[in-house]
């Protein structure tokens, strides 16, 4: 039997509460696109109120790392996957957060506003969600390879929200009495291109568990 | 004349080299009998650094660290290849003197075990054999290396006590005191805090790392925690092998064997 086996065990459950974390940020990320385009005010405060349990288990994951760096110590690649499990638990966290800023955007559009939300932030989203799967299958196998595929598609997103907020800027000097809801969706782009900004790191974080080096997937 | 200087430019570096590197040792076998304990290890040791040995029970790493004073050769059917240079002298020569050797090389064993006598007088054995016999230089002796050891103002009012009344970390410092009684160059450690308690561990950490200031010292340990925080270079012995040698940072963060990942994790040993 292999040595440590108990503290193998708590890091796998670890990983699988990550991975479960991840599942609900993408949840919660996915419904609040979908309440943006059913101006489905409801469904946005939804989101907001079980944001709450996304937070509580960030800390847990948080709490269970720790005790298992105070209590077994690990070195080399086992203290890294401890760390980066922190930062991993604190980016998904995060994501979930701009899950919340869409619901919100979606609340102050309202349910009878006469705004086309932009069809680009659907594409941004769809590829956001990809790169969720991807960074969660890096995660869970620690490859490099796909972690490195989070870069060049966090640079589609840069560029698709480039062209969203060029074009916004357009529709508000054609539109001026639309200009808070026009705003709103911009937000809603600068929301959805953080989301995969954090993805990205989490693809750093697991180059650093790999190499135990620190990469710049973002740049 | 230019070439003059070139020779005395390279002097110098070579005697920094040797004044930097205390131990060479080159393509080092050792056998027990028919039992080869190591095979083929080179490893240089540097001055002033504390040199960590690790690795699992019976992996030669108490082997290694006998061979540096030659202590090992007190089991009559041990036998090397290879050569063991320190201060740029192979210590395996037959001319070279053992006890000039063991002045130099100072040892601490897993055990404290100071002499039945007081504390005095376990200060200033080694310097009583070496011919000290003036009493204000013994006393200077004795308070220079307790405090050197950390434990002069633990024992200054009761130095004719015996040491044995000593608790097992202030006795293991007696050992180090005796040890720098005889100002040596090396310290050979093996396993010092392994039979003590937390704290008494903790001190004899601290004071391992004032003593590197004027030592070189070599411990071997079981404890990975401990290699980790006390020193700067680490050796993982696994087999009789040297598998991996590298600054300590690098060694316990990213090391570049497998089989150190392996051991350091604990998913062997």
């Amino acid at each position: 039997m292999a040595l440590r086996g108990q503290f193998h065990d708590e890091l796998d459950r670890l990983k699988f509460r990550i991975k479960k974390l991840a599942v609900s940020s993408v949840d919660a990320f996915d419904q609040s696109i979908t309440a943006l385009y059913e101006h489905d005010v409801e469904k946005a405060k939804q989101i907001i109120n079980d944001d709450s349990k996304i937070d509580k288990e960030e800390l847990e994951i948080n709490e269970s790392a720790i005790l298992l760096i105070a209590k077994q110590q690990p070195v080399a690649t086992d203290l890294r996957r401890l760390i980066v499990a922190i930062k991993a638990s604190s980016d998904l966290e995060r994501m979930a957060d701009h899950a919340t800023n869409i619901a919100k955007s979606t609340i102050h559009l309202g349910e009878n506003h006469d705004v086309e939300i932009h069809p680009k932030l659907k594409e941004m989203a769809s590829v956001a969600k990809e790169m969720v799967e991807i960074a969660t299958k890096a995660f869970e196998q620690e490859n490099v390879s796909l972690a490195r595929k989070l870069a060049e598609m966090d640079d589609q997103i840069d560029e698709m929200y480039g062209q969203v907020t060029k074009e916004m800027l357009e529709m508000t000097a054609n539109n001026p009495q639309k200009i808070q809801h026009i705003m709103q969706m911009a937000f809603v782009g600068r929301y959805i291109e953080r989301f995969a900004d954090h993805i990205t790191n989490i693809g750093e974080n697991i180059f650093y568990i790999v190499k135990g080096e620190t990469f710049d997937l973002n740049d | 004349m230019a070439q003059t200087n070139e020779q005395q430019s390279n002097e110098t570096v070579k005697q920094t080299e040797s004044k930097q590197t205390v131990y060479n040792v080159q393509n080092l076998n050792l056998w027990y009998g028919e039992d080869q304990a190591l095979y083929d290890v080179n490893m240089k040791i540097g001055e002033n650094d504390v040199t960590a040995i690790i690795g699992p029970s019976g992996c030669g790493k108490s082997t290694f660290i006998k061979t540096l004073n030659r202590m090992v050769e007190m089991v009559p059917v041990v036998r090397t290849s290879g050569e063991i240079s320190y201060r740029g002298d192979n210590i395996f020569d037959r001319s070279y003197a053992v006890e000039d050797l063991r002045t130099k090389v100072g040892m601490v064993f897993q055990q404290p075990n100071p002499f039945p006598k007081s504390i005095y007088e376990n200060i200033v054995y080694g310097p009583r054999i070496h011919g000290i016999k003036d009493k204000k230089t013994l006393d200077a002796i004795v308070e220079k290396s307790l405090k050197g050891a950390a434990l002069w103002d633990e024992v200054k009012d009761r130095l004719d006590q015996n040491a044995f009344g000593l608790s097992g970390g202030q006795q293991q410092r007696v050992c180090i005191a005796r040890c720098l009684a005889i100002e040596p160059d090396v310290i050979l450690m093996d396993e010092p805090t392994s039979a003590l308690d937390p704290i008494s561990t903790a001190k004899i950490e601290e004071l391992v790392q004032q003593l590197k200031e004027n030592y070189s010292i070599i411990i071997v340990t079981h404890n990975m925690q401990q290699a980790a925080r006390i020193s700067d270079n680490t050796a993982f012995f696994l087999n009789g092998e040297l598998v991996e040698y590298n600054d300590t940072n690098t060694l316990f963060s990213t090391p570049g064997d497998k089989r150190t990942e392996d051991y350091i994790t604990g998913r062997f040993g």
